[in-house]
């Protein structure tokens, strides 16, 4: 029983940050697909420029998630940079 | 994924994905670890089928000896009407048909079509090759030819389309991931390109994969990334989504990408198509003889039939729309399009660059090296993986079963994906020619191929499955020009004679191959030999042990 809360208190912190950066980069990289749409281009340009873009952003959150020191950090910068976003996001819907 | 993360975690505490309290360049060699082995048979196979596409059109003109090389481009405005005038007959009262005209790399014509549904939500497709000099379709054997190694490559088999390259877009993902974090893990990595120490176990299997990642990074980052923009309204469709709300405002993205006219409504009213020649000569004179790409006609045979004649791939890098589109039944030129807005333009750009369709020969060639390498960096990475664990193994006679399995995937997926290519090439000189489903026999050939790889690597020790898988396919590739000789009329002395360089081509590079599989079969065998003279001496000397793995 011991044995089994120890692993889950050493494993859980990684699965959290493996589910932060598949579904947490991917979510942010969307979010910001779509907030791209507030900047003044026109909207078939905004939409490419959201999705050229996508992947690099993808690409930075998955590396965040694993560089910094704690899984709570990981997910911290993730939420701050989709609150950022969120209201750009809101304002094109 | 968690049960080979806990695995690993078994195996060496230091080397797994939990980073607390880790600097960030071993945080980033574990992720690096861990997203390379994942899909990384997947990206295997993706990037060798992806390499060989590179030569799509010409392992199509192997895959069709029937078909005659063209000497020289045939006019491409008579060739649109031969094949237009075909396309009246079989695809009547459709509501579009498009082809590719032949050019300097494609010697048949290839069209697809709708047809009228015959159930409400039924869509008919066809698609055909068509011979340019009568209009027919051609009458060589039943293949998908090059064409099945480039669809495998984002979109698999045996699976939805959708779902296939939704898994294409996750190993691309990871790829990504991959070079990212290789590159924070190896702050010296230029220093390191230029020391490099042979046949020391797996100091040399490191300075290999680290010599291919730097060699071709810039190419490996351009390839991995232009690969997701490719597909990504596939991966990315939610700014689309929230920007557009009816089809005509969607219609106005699509016109950005894409040089297939929309179809729009039919009149009712028949009116035959005018002639597209005409058409192709005024797009001829904008772009060159031979330098129109596709001809797309939208209801043709009805009055409000139009045709797009869309401009070449060669001579410039990028895959954006340029078309000019026509009346159907005037044949009045409407529109000319030749520039798309920047976004678009820079997608255009990045799938240009990922396709190479705009290369002559030579960047051709670039292009198979350098993504040639970029295979060989996949695979040395996936071995690695194995050579660095089995150091550490407690016991190397008897790994875990995770240590095992990837050892076995890996046999399969880099020596057994060899074996399967070629048993796809042999399957199409082999298979008889007037058979039913003959193209989808090909295919499954190559899977089952590939399956028995996959049940030798399980069955045989991994050292001799490397060494017997390596030398089937050096033998299987060394024997292809052989086999052609013996099943076709273009044995290599009469392509020789013919200046046919197509076909010259394909066999010298099965040679080359052959060679390359039996070095590395060589360089197995007798590491395998010096490691077992190892252990006999000493059991505990792992990093003897070690260095014996797989292929070098």
């Amino acid at each position: 029983m011991n044995s089994l809360i120890h692993r889950v208190g050493s494993t859980g912190p990684l699965i959290s940050r493996i589910v932060a950066a598949l579904f947490g980069g991917y979510a942010l990289a969307a979010l910001s697909s779509v907030a791209v749409l507030a900047l003044p281009l026109s909207k078939p340009q905004a939409v490419l420029t959201g999705m050229l873009a996508s992947f690099a952003i993808y690409t930075g959150a998955v590396i965040w998630v694993f560089a910094v020191r704690s899984a709570l950090r990981a997910w911290a910068g993730l939420v701050i940079v989709a609150v950022a976003l969120l209201p750009l996001a809101w304002s094109v819907s | 994924m968690v049960c080979f993360l806990k695995k690993g975690r078994r195996v060496n505490t230091d080397d797994d994905v939990r980073v607390v309290g880790r600097g960030i360049r071993q945080s980033m060699s574990s992720l690096h670890t861990w997203v390379g082995l994942l899909l990384g048979w997947f990206l295997y196979a993706m990037f060798l089928t992806g390499t060989v596409s590179y030569f799509k059109e010409e392992l199509s003109q192997w895959m069709r000896p029937e078909l005659s090389r063209l000497s020289q481009i045939p006019d491409q405005a008579a060739v649109a009407q031969r094949v237009a005038d075909e396309l009246g007959n079989i695809a009547a009262g459709g509501s579009q048909w498009s082809m590719r005209l032949p050019d300097a790399r494609n010697n048949s014509v290839y069209a697809f079509w709708r047809t009228p549904a015959r159930n409400p939500g039924q869509r008919g497709f066809g698609e055909a090759n068509f011979d340019p000099a009568t209009g027919k379709k051609v009458g060589s054997r039943d293949t998908l030819g090059g064409e099945f190694f480039f669809r495998f490559h984002f979109q698999f088999h045996y699976m939805p389309v959708v779902w296939g390259r939704w898994l294409a877009g996750a190993a691309a993902m990871f790829m990504l991931i991959a070079i990212v974090s290789g590159v924070i893990t190896h702050k010296k990595i230029f220093v390191d390109f230029f020391t490099f120490r042979w046949g020391k176990g797996q100091r040399s299997w490191l300075e290999a994969h680290n010599a291919l990642a730097v060699f071709g990074l810039p190419f490996h980052f351009m390839i991995t990334y232009t690969g997701l923009v490719t597909l990504m309204a596939l991966y990315m469709p939610w700014g689309e989504n929230v920007a557009f709300k009816t089809p005509a405002e969607r219609q106005q993205l699509t016109a950005e990408l894409t040089a297939f006219i929309q179809p729009g409504k039919a009149s009712g009213q028949k009116a035959p198509l005018a002639p597209v020649d005409d058409m192709v000569r005024q797009a001829q004179q904008r772009w060159g003889r031979d330098n129109v790409g596709r001809v797309t006609a939208v209801h043709p045979g009805d009055a409000a039939a139009r045709v797009a004649v869309a401009r070449g791939e060669a001579g410039r890098v990028s895959m954006s729309p340029q078309y000019m589109e026509f009346e159907g039944t005037t044949g009045k030129l409407l529109t000319v399009r030749d520039n798309v807005g920047a976004a678009a333009e820079t997608r255009g750009v990045f799938y240009a660059l990922h396709l190479g369709r705009f290369s002559d020969t030579e960047t051709r060639w670039l292009y198979f090296l350098v993504s040639f390498m970029g295979t060989a960096m996949v695979g040395t990475g996936l071995v690695m993986w194995t050579v660095k664990r089995r150091q550490r193994l407690p016991d190397p006679g008897r790994p875990h079963f995770g240590f095992r399995l990837v050892e076995r995937l890996n046999i399969a997926s880099v020596a057994g994906l060899s074996i399967a290519m070629t048993a796809f090439l042999w399957a199409n000189r082999l298979l008889p020619q007037p058979l039913e489903g003959r193209a989808d026999l090909e295919i499954h050939a190559f899977f089952a191929v590939w399956a028995l790889a996959l049940l030798h690597a399980l069955v045989r020790p991994a050292r001799s499955a490397w060494v017997e898988q390596l030398w089937a396919a050096s033998a299987l590739l060394f024997l292809l020009p052989v086999l052609n000789a013996l099943t076709t009329q273009r044995p290599l002395w009469r392509s020789v004679a013919d200046g046919d360089w197509i076909f010259v081509g394909m066999d010298i590079m099965c040679w080359v191959l052959a060679l390359l599989h039996a070095v590395l079969a060589l360089r197995t065998a007798r590491q395998e030999a010096r490691s077992r003279s190892g252990r006999t001496t000493s059991r505990h000397a792992p990093v003897t042990v070690a260095s014996g793995e797989g292929l070098r």
